[in-house]
């Protein structure tokens, strides 16, 4: 064991990556951005343990890896429900945990959503590549040598901020904090809202109909690139090969056969496919909280009350930013 | 200059400048994000060059779409006709057919071509550089003639070997990594297009002038082992 180890993962379990917010500036040079799908679970966890919000935490997904402390910690676990427990007793989420030395940290079925955040206080340490250290790992870069958390990964954890320390000194006594963060449920079941694509009035009447009024199923070709879905198939208007122009987190494209596949984080930074609608950013952590087997509706919404509501979403988080630090004050 | 401006989603907006591939909308382009890096907005967060379009992505928390229309609007309106444009002619070797090129004769069926016929029209043409994105370092080029042209696949295959040459369309261009995709693969080239470890890490850049040299299997392996 190293000097400077801090965490040994003792089992893998199924997807886990070191993931920041994610690394902007070079999608010019067709970079894709990666970074966590569920940023408000992400940046909850981080607030939780006195980290800024674009430190590196671990995104669990579905079944858990087994971890364990060599250094006493701060820790916080957001998002989806993935049964966390400490030395097989249950761990509480949204909530700042003290984990003592040597303390072996669990996931077991999945009870709720699909990804789980583990934030450390300093954040997890990994070499930053083009500014993040979000792993992107198709393109084998970022995080743990650009792959998934393998059995006997060594993980060290970054710099101690003061906030970081009060957090420490005061759980020292308690262990588990006596409040836990009283968190918007904001996971939608089901229901994600969208506004229009470019190329939404090119689709068939019909087709145009069936988004929004027939279901759509998650399919197991989806991963963090994107979200392949099964429903009635959609189609143009007339065929027409379509230029290549970029695409963001949460656009909708509908492939040839009719079927369509929703862009996430590990997307590709541009796209030949028409786009029939664009998910709204207020309802990311909901969709990255979906798995394979989850249906999805769709439901329109102006590009106005998006924003308005990611404004409120943003301030609800300034709050509970500033709130958590009052606490610790 | 002549554009349209369209939303996409609540986090970004289009410029459109044409419809077409063309070379002077994309010396248009190269304007626009000249000023973009020379003065990028506070409210952008990056912006993205295609074919006849920029798309800015910017923060809703700090401007509404509105505004950023305006905003833009101006940027794009101020922008000073100036000629610059790099010709830098950049030789990529390319192993046609076989493993290395499974949808070739595909492409030779639609068009009622030999493989050979469309391996020497794709080896022929006189390409430039539009875009790099779909992955990184991933090169759209431009200049292909429409006698070679093909639709792309009906469903994209989950794995293609980086290196691999494709067509979509009247489009052709390069595999910079491992990666899905749904393009016609003609060929293979020896070349890393993606780097990490090195200083620029993408090998192309919008604006490159680029000639494929068709290479034998032999010295495609060749130029495998000169490079480890």
């Amino acid at each position: 064991m190293g000097e400077w180890t801090m965490l040994t993962v003792l089992k893998r379990g199924f997807f886990t990556t070191v993931q920041d917010q994610g690394r902007y500036g070079y999608q010019k040079d067709g970079v894709v951005v990666s970074g966590v799908l569920d940023d408000y679970a992400h940046r909850i966890a981080n607030y939780l343990v006195g980290n800024c919000e674009n430190s590196p935490t671990l995104e669990i997904t579905l079944n858990g890896p087994q971890l364990q402390f060599h250094i006493d910690a701060i820790i916080a676990i957001c998002g989806g429900n993935l049964s966390p427990s400490i030395n097989g007793r249950p761990l509480p989420m949204w909530k700042s945990i003290l984990i003592k030395k040597d303390t072996v940290i669990s996931f077991g079925k999945c009870l709720a959503g699909a990804r789980s955040y583990l934030a450390v206080s300093g954040g997890f340490h990994v070499p930053k590549v083009m500014k993040s250290a979000s792993t992107y790992v198709r393109g084998k870069f970022g995080g743990v040598d650009g792959r998934t958390l393998q059995l006997n990964d060594k993980l060290t954890f970054g710099p101690i901020r003061k906030l970081n320390k009060r957090i420490f000194e005061k759980l020292t006594e308690s262990t588990v904090a006596n409040w836990s963060v009283p968190y918007q449920c904001i996971y939608s079941n089901k229901l994600i809202r969208v506004m229009k694509g470019r190329q939404y009035e090119k689709f068939t009447d019909i087709s145009r109909t069936n988004f929004f009024k027939s279901p759509y199923t998650i399919t197991t070709e989806s991963d963090r690139m994107g979200y392949r879905l099964k429903g009635i198939p959609l189609a143009l208007q007339r065929d027409e090969e379509m230029l290549s122009e970029a695409v963001t987190f949460g656009t909708i494209q509908i492939t040839t056969d009719g079927q369509p596949i929703i862009l996430l984080a590990d997307r590709q930074t541009t796209g030949g496919y028409p786009k029939i609608a664009q998910v709204a950013s207020v309802d990311f952590p909901s969709l990255a909280q979906m798995k394979p087997g989850d249906r999805i509706d769709f439901e329109f919404i102006t590009i106005e009350k998006a924003q308005q509501l990611l404004r409120q979403r943003e301030r609800y988080l300034q709050l509970m930013k500033t709130g958590i630090c009052l606490k610790y004050s | 200059m002549n554009f349209q401006l369209y939303p996409m989603g609540d986090h970004a907006l289009l410029l459109e400048f044409g419809k077409v591939i063309d070379s002077e909308i994309h010396q248009q382009i190269q304007k626009v994000t000249n000023v973009l890096d020379h003065s990028p907005p506070s409210w952008m967060i990056e912006y993205i060059p295609a074919f006849t379009t920029v798309t800015i992505i910017y923060k809703p928390t700090e401007i509404l779409y509105k505004d950023a229309c305006l905003e833009l609007n101006k940027i794009v309106l101020n922008i000073e006709e100036h000629n610059e444009i790099n010709q830098h002619i950049v030789p990529i070797p390319v192993c046609y057919g076989d493993e290395f090129g499974p949808d070739l004769e595909f492409v030779a069926d639609v068009n009622n071509l030999t493989k050979e016929e469309v391996m020497n029209i794709h080896a022929n043409g006189n390409y430039l550089v539009y875009m790099i994105g779909f992955s990184p370092g991933f090169p759209y080029i431009g200049g292909m003639s429409e006698r070679i042209a093909a639709p792309r696949k009906k469903s994209p295959r989950l794995n293609i070997a980086a290196g691999s040459v494709g067509i979509a369309g009247k489009q052709t261009g390069i595999y910079s990594i491992d990666s899905p995709g749904g393009w016609q693969i003609i060929g293979r080239t020896p070349l890393r297009l993606f780097q990490i470890d090195k200083q620029k890490p993408a090998f192309l850049k919008a604006g490159d002038k680029i000639k494929f040299i068709p290479i034998s299997r032999d010295e495609y392996h060749e130029w495998v082992n000169g490079q480890c």
